[in-house]
């Protein structure tokens, strides 16, 4: 019997190692897979590089891992937000390596992981500094700029429903990159409001399918 | 800096002219916000917010909502009848590839050429931050920049070239400040409207790129746009 629901928190985080990569959803406060990312602190894996939009903010989830000294790198594309601290305090330290991606290359970097695809050209950026360095061309005159593609060791998300197959629906606009990072990753761990019967989730509703989901975990009210 | 001005909201109400009925729109973070504040109210428009959300309605009453529920600010919105949620790559997709009608973006420097830096300055040791606007500013169809004609300092924004990183180069359509309204063509800058009371050697004076004019230059009456 497929099973991908697992009993505690700590079960989830199994297993994620020092130096792996590790996708954590979310975009400011919506969708961040809390509760995952706490769980990820106590199993204490170091020298982490994380995908993750923003860098944190406060004292909690990724921010939390940035002050403890978890975190070698961070890509992201947007860092600088009220309350990112922890961030700005180890990033002037020269501790905390950055690597600035606009906010659709991220997201689709993770895609073309995802997808199979050995990266693509877009035109976001191509004008840039963040184009510095990469391959660029004219494509129907305009110019493009190559992004490879960025795969997670693990991805951290969070969703609202799962069933025991891992087929998972979101809640409003803390969907953001869930889907995108579920595919993107080795193992996809996720923490939903509530576990639902196999048939109960509506496949014509159905966002991200099972196949791109390892573990789940319940976290009532989050 | 002294002399005829408009408002802020008059520039959000000049820049909400500019956007049709039926339009699927990105306002930018910060100033570009408040033009979905006057928009007028007959006109049917689309709201696009990068984390996921078309048909974004305005702020909930205080003390509801969904906190998940959000802008591209980080503020918490509602959502419209007929509004959908996706995921990032899909609201990416819309943004990159030509789906989003008007965007509206603030901007730290225009080019004559409409090359647009929003993102970085020069500081020094600032950790840089850079979000959805470079793929808005190279994927919407029309980029409107809504930003003040000068630093507070009364350096000029507009330049020939800008100093500061690029977000994207040649993408800028149209650029409305408390002076003008100003469109990037071709040839360079063409001022289709001027503050009442300000003469165009005032208005050439704050601006550093060469300027010229319509031949017809409409005036903006403060308190009347």
């Amino acid at each position: 019997m497929i099973d991908k629901r697992v009993g505690s928190l700590p079960e989830a985080v199994a297993g994620i190692g020092d130096g792996a990569t590790v996708l954590v959803g979310g975009f400011g406060n919506s969708g961040i897979p809390v509760e995952l990312v706490h769980a990820l602190l106590d199993e204490g894996a170091r020298d982490l590089t994380l995908v993750t939009n923003n860098a944190g903010s406060g004292e909690t989830d990724v921010a939390a891992l940035i002050r403890e000294h978890r975190v070698r790198k961070i890509i992201c594309s947007y860092p600088r937000s009220s309350g990112s601290i922890w961030f700005e305090e180890r990033y002037r330290a020269g501790e905390l390596e950055l690597e600035l991606v606009p906010q659709g290359t991220l997201s689709e970097r993770m895609r073309a992981a995802g997808a199979g695809l050995g990266g693509f050209f877009t035109p976001a950026g191509a004008d840039s500094l963040l184009a510095e360095g990469k391959e660029v061309r004219m494509i129907n005159g305009r110019r493009h700029v190559f992004e490879e593609p960025l795969h997670g060791d693990v991805a951290l998300i969070k969703a609202r429903k799962a069933d025991r197959w891992g087929n998972l629906v979101y809640s409003t606009a803390a969907r953001n990159f869930g889907p995108t990072m579920a595919t993107a990753a080795t193992v996809t761990v996720v923490q939903v409001r509530e576990f639902v019967e196999l048939g109960d989730l509506d496949p014509e509703c159905i966002v991200t399918p099972g196949i791109f989901v390892d573990r789940v975990v319940e976290v009532a009210g989050s | 800096m002294s002399g005829p001005r408009l408002s802020l909201i008059d520039m959000a109400r000049r820049v909400a002219r500019d956007i049709p009925s039926g339009a699927y729109v990105n306002l930018g973070i910060g100033m570009p916000t408040l033009v979905g504040e006057v928009v007028s109210p007959d006109k049917e428009i689309v709201y696009h917010s990068e984390n996921g959300i078309l048909g974004m309605g305005p702020a909930p009453a205080p003390g509801e909502g969904d906190p998940e529920l959000i802008n591209a600010g980080k503020q918490p919105v509602t959502l419209l009848p007929g509004g959908s949620y996706f995921h990032h790559t899909d609201s990416f997709m819309m943004m990159r590839g030509g789906h989003i009608d008007v965007t509206v973006l603030g901007g730290f420097q225009v080019s004559a050429a409409g090359d647009l830096a929003n993102w970085a300055t020069d500081e020094v040791g600032h950790p840089p931050a850079v979000g959805g606007a470079m793929d808005l500013a190279v994927g919407a169809k029309r980029v409107l920049v809504f930003m003040t004609h000068t630093t507070k300092a009364g350096t000029p924004k507009i330049l020939p070239l800008c100093t500061y990183p690029l977000t994207a180069a040649g993408v800028v359509d149209r650029i409305f400040t408390e002076l003008a309204v100003i469109d990037v063509v071709p040839g360079g800058l063409v001022v289709r409207e001027l503050v009442a009371g300000l003469s165009r050697e005032e208005l050439q004076a704050r601006t550093g790129a060469r300027l010229a004019f319509a031949d017809e230059v409409v005036e903006l009456v403060p308190g009347a746009v």
